[in-house]
């Protein structure tokens, strides 16, 4: 229980940050830390909760991003249907790649390999055509104004991405409590037995990529809007795919608040390895990596973890 | 035709390669039954270290070999006794992420120190052909070729007929068991993992003449190494062997008809579809 109120003020805590401060690297900072909290959550709905380590979220992640640039850039859609079709298509993919692997019951490291697999094809795919933008990626006309889903207020966009991520949270407190989520706990948990006790593995485990593919749509839909420009690297890379799953790991796997603490705990990591080095690259990767080995060690449940730990203590 | 068979040969050279690396991950595979992510990363590494071997201390790869050899079998053993196995409190899925968390660390420590400039070294062989009759093979991708099948042997070899190897299976079949009539397991792990490091080692000096080296080489590679051992049957030398060449002749072949970047997609989609159709691969069996 007391978690769950240190992870609602957390949330109120972020909620209030645009007011505290003006400074643009202080809203910036924390509104990437949200953009990837949302993207962590939807690793976590599938990984936390369900128990399939993905290893190539990027690809939900960059169609949601892809789908809304090539809807307005070459097809003229207005921006909002755009970004609404993106997640559909983010969620369509997901239940098709669910369909298929899991119908191959396809789980452990041959799941991870084959979410991998399907992120690469994409990503060269991608680079392939100069319909996709080939080798320069998708770059969206700025335009600000509500109706083109751009905003010069930064702190529009931060509240947005607040506001999304407290839906995540919601997602995931939802799964705790629903009859889907105790399904999808119990196939993490054991689905031989699961299955046993007439739960649906293909169903649920389909349902829940659906719902993980949605929610990266919708970080990567942000992503366009915020930056109005992704290439297949940035978009389809496997860093991105590294990232959704750091967050919730270091936070907490199969926790609601997780995935915003590992975010926020991970980008100030990040921030400061960049001041310390003078912007040397991937020294933030070689602390995250690090981070991730020291703290499968000594706190296998993240951060959360520790913190229900000390409170049953 | 013309194109066709050096192609085909092409491909079986670079195969080779690939047989090399993924044999170095079927063995941990079927031993430790995790795929190490940091595979690609340490054959990277290795790649550097055989430059590094050549451009300061002058010593040519082949000849760097058997010293590289036992470095990276040292370096094996200790990540995965003193890393692997102290991070993951021996469940599977944290194997998985502590490899993944190697290969970003040694990746980005390796973009960090060396940059990611492309690095190639100068052998006075790089030239030289071997006349095949239907055609030309560079010497030194000839000569990786060979080395490539002979280790295989080699490490065929120990799996089959030593102590060692013995043990080695009898964990990889049963590690409880293994334990209860006095095999080391922990050992066992590291002397796996140890053996599968050395591979890269060995493939990083027989690919280098040919090749270059940047903090990215590991990951292109790693890939292909998934789809070798996959292909093959996850812990499956023959498979791994077979899968190898396999895919490097997929890969000439697609990159003669669809272009160097689409290449890539035939591996890709051979991987895909084997995971989906027979995810025991060709030689389905384990490694015991």
């Amino acid at each position: 229980m007391r978690h769950w109120v240190f992870g609602a003020a957390l949330v109120a805590a972020l909620g209030v940050v645009p007011l505290v401060t003006s400074s643009e690297f202080w809203l910036t900072f924390f509104l990437m830390a949200l953009l990837f909290a949302l993207l962590g959550q939807s690793w976590n709905v599938l990984g936390g909760y369900g128990g399939q380590f993905s290893f190539g979220h990027a690809l939900f992640f960059g169609l949601g991003a892809y789908a809304t640039g090539i809807l307005q850039v070459r097809h003229g859609v207005p921006a909002w249907p755009a970004a609404i079709a993106a997640i559909a298509i983010a969620a369509a993919v997901g239940a098709a790649l669910g369909a298929l692997v899991f119908r191959y019951r396809l789980r452990g490291s041959y799941f991870a390999l084959v979410t991998l697999a399907f992120a690469e094809v994409a990503r060269i795919l991608v680079a392939s055509f100069d319909y996709t933008g080939s080798g320069f990626g998708i770059l969206i006309a700025l335009a600000p104004g509500a109706g083109n889903f751009q905003f010069a207020d930064r702190r529009v966009f931060y509240w947005l991405a607040w506001a999304l991520v407290c839906l995540g949270c919601l997602v995931a407190l939802w799964l705790e409590r629903s009859r889907f989520g105790a399904r999808l706990i119990a196939i993490r948990e054991n689905e031989a037995a699961a299955q046993a006790l007439g739960i649906d593995p293909l169903r649920t485990k389909t349902l829940a990529l659906a719902l993980s593919g949605a929610i990266a749509g919708v970080a990567g839909v942000l992503y366009m809007q915020i930056f109005l420009f992704a290439d297949s690297h940035i978009a389809f890379g496997p860093t991105m795919s590294v990232e959704a799953l750091l967050a919730p790991i270091i936070g907490g796997l199969g926790t609601a608040f997780g995935p915003l603490l590992g975010a926020i705990l991970l980008h100030a990591l990040g921030e400061l390895a960049r001041h310390a080095t003078g912007g040397a690259p991937g020294l933030n990767l070689v602390l995250y990596g690090v981070l991730l080995i020291v703290m499968l060690r000594f706190l296998p449940d993240g951060i959360t973890g520790l913190a229900r730990r000390r409170a049953r203590g | 035709m013309s194109l066709l068979l050096p192609s085909i040969i092409n491909g079986l050279t670079t195969g080779a390669i690939y047989a090399l690396v993924a044999l170095g991950l079927t063995l941990i595979y079927g031993v430790l039954h995790i795929i190490n992510f940091a595979h690609g990363s340490l054959l990277m590494l290795a790649l550097y270290a055989a430059f590094f071997a050549k451009t300061l201390l002058g010593l040519d790869p082949y000849a760097a070999l058997p010293v590289l050899l036992l470095g990276f079998f040292a370096l094996g053993y200790a990540l995965q006794r003193w890393v692997i196995d102290w991070a993951s409190h021996g469940r599977d899925q944290n194997i998985l992420l502590v490899t993944l968390g190697l290969a970003l660390v040694i990746d980005n420590l390796a973009l960090f120190f060396w940059t990611s400039t492309t690095r190639t070294i100068d052998v006075p062989y790089a030239f030289e052909v071997v006349d095949l009759g239907v055609a030309l093979v560079p010497l030194p991708r000839a000569i990786a070729f060979v080395g490539a099948l002979v280790l295989a042997a080699l490490l065929w070899a120990l799996v089959g007929w030593t102590d060692l190897g013995k043990a080695i299976r009898a964990v990889a079949r049963e590690k409880e068991g293994a334990r209860l009539v006095g095999i080391r397991v922990e050992h066992i792990y590291a002397m796996s993992f140890g053996i599968g490091t050395a591979c890269v080692a060995a493939a990083a000096c027989l690919l280098l003449p040919t090749f270059y080296v940047t903090p990215q080489v590991g990951y292109a590679f790693v890939l292909v190494a998934f789809t070798t051992v996959v292909l093959g049957g996850m812990g499956s030398f023959l498979g791994a062997l077979v899968g190898g060449l396999l895919l490097g002749v997929v890969e000439a072949l697609c990159g003669l008809f669809l272009g160097e970047s689409l290449g890539q997609i035939g591996i890709f989609a051979l991987f895909i579809l084997v995971l989906l159709l027979r995810p025991t691969g060709l030689f389905g069996a384990r490694l015991a």
